[in-house]
């Protein structure tokens, strides 16, 4: 969408489908839950019981750890991170550059939502400047100095973007560490950068709902089994997706739909008084890099001693240097991946 | 691609506190990771960092293997005169490298 692939409307679904198949969908935040009691507290007020609570928070962004990045300063800063409106507004503050202007990314340290995101962005914006402002740039200033497909992505922006992406790594001074919206300037430790828009993903955690069940500890996330991924601090509610916190595994709406399938066979085991069935997780990212060219990296983990390990020799990633219809070839699956896990998820 | 980064004031005002900070590029290798052939990556770490002003020892720190890759310090010292500030990271494997900066003191 920021680079204008896509609309925001492809992005959309809703629960319709998921009432028809006979499951009860009640639109609303639940505010509170309480684990001893075994009750979920929704918007409304209404309290409702449960044996097993299935929780998946997401993320929220967090506002306390990078100075000057407050919600208001999003609003001329935005992260984009969380969908919606924000995107939108880095998109029309894109819109709106002169061509010649500097973008600014600053990108936390890990963890982080969608470990490539940041860097498929950077393509997406370049894809755009390239097209519509190529006199401008894209400077990525980055807290991390190793990132998910470096090489691909590195390769993509010298052979597709030359003089537009320049990336400064953590160990040539790139972390962000403090931002100043109203002159639109990202500090780091040795420099500061005025740019003409920036897009500013901060560090994120378990959204505020972990921290009121008691599932967050305290480095703000959550710690899980990794069979039904039952949280290691609370019986009996298991968190999903973006919020849990668990060994090498990565943050993504793949892991997410794996973990929801993983996570109700192993209860439905467990309530029929049988073991969980054996299970290993599979994740795949698909990064595109222009429009009709994405890569790809895949691994698969087991659990072990309460982690999920990746199996050695499991990752596979796209490979560098292959042809540009390879690159065609993992685009076309990225679609029909995108088809089937919303086909699967929202009917 | 620049060695080390330093981020000093360029002028300061006699007996302001100034910070200085620091990052130099370098792999920190702890000596207890085997390599991919199975056998051990020889120590190599920076041992010593140093700061002189005008000659004159303001800040010294001592590394340990367990000090991650591409060091960062940051320390605070009083201004007292203009003249250069010397750093020196000395190390493993002969490692040695030094980086200078001015400040005018007003």
């Amino acid at each position: 969408m920021l680079g204008g692939f896509r609309d925001l409307a492809h992005q959309r679904f809703g629960y319709e489908a998921v009432s028809k198949d006979g499951v009860t969908v009640a639109q609303t935040a639940a505010t509170a839950v309480d684990p001893v009691a075994k009750t979920v507290t929704a918007g409304d007020g209404t309290k409702l019981s449960y044996d097993k609570l299935v929780m998946a928070p997401g993320v929220d962004l967090n506002w306390t750890a990078l100075p000057g990045y407050t919600e208001a300063a999003s609003d001329r800063m935005p992260h984009a991170w969380k969908g919606g409106a924000q995107i939108a507004l880095l998109r029309r503050q894109l819109e709106a550059m002169d061509d010649g202007g500097t973008v600014g990314m600053a990108v936390s340290a890990n963890p982080t939502r969608c470990p490539p995101g940041a860097y498929e962005r950077a393509c997406l914006i370049a894809h755009y400047l390239k097209t519509k402002k190529p006199r401008s740039k894209l400077l990525l200033l980055d807290a991390k100095d190793q990132f998910s497909m470096q090489r691909l992505f590195e390769q993509a922006w010298n052979r597709l973007y030359p003089g537009i992406v320049e990336r400064v790594p953590l160990s040539q001074g790139g972390n962000v560490t403090a931002v100043d919206p109203s002159t639109m300037t990202l500090v780091t430790d040795f420099e500061k950068y005025k740019v003409a828009v920036a897009n500013v993903i901060p560090l994120q955690k378990a959204a505020a709902i972990a921290a009121r069940a008691g599932v967050a500890d305290r480095t703000g996330w959550c710690t899980v089994e990794p069979i039904a991924f039952e949280s290691t601090l609370q019986k009996d509610i298991h968190v999903l997706g973006d919020a849990t916190l668990i060994s090498g595994v990565s943050k993504s709406a793949f892991v997410a739909a794996e973990q929801g399938k993983v996570c109700a066979a192993a209860i439905v085991a467990k309530l029929a008084g049988r073991a969980p069935p054996e299970t290993q997780l599979t994740n795949t990212c698909y990064s595109f890099v222009a429009p009709g060219h994405a890569i790809r990296t895949t691994s698969v983990f087991r659990p072990e001693k309460g982690q999920l390990i990746e199996i050695p020799g499991s990752t596979s990633t796209t490979a560098l240097d292959a042809e540009p219809s390879v690159q065609g070839h993992e685009a076309r699956e990225a679609e029909r991946w995108f088809g089937t896990i919303t086909q699967e998820v929202f009917g | 691609m620049a060695n080390a980064l330093i981020n000093a004031p360029k002028t300061a005002r006699r007996g302001d506190t100034i910070e200085i900070k620091a990052l130099i590029l370098h792999p920190m290798e702890t000596g207890f990771r085997p390599g991919t052939n199975g056998t051990i990556i020889p120590r190599n770490i920076i041992e010593k960092f140093s700061a002189r002003w005008n000659g004159e020892e303001i800040f010294a720190m001592s590394f340990s293997p367990a000090i991650a890759a591409n060091p960062f310090v940051s320390f605070f010292t009083v201004a007292r005169e203009s003249g250069r500030v010397d750093f020196l990271w000395t190390g493993d494997q002969d490692f040695r490298v030094t980086e200078s900066v001015i400040i005018t003191v007003t």
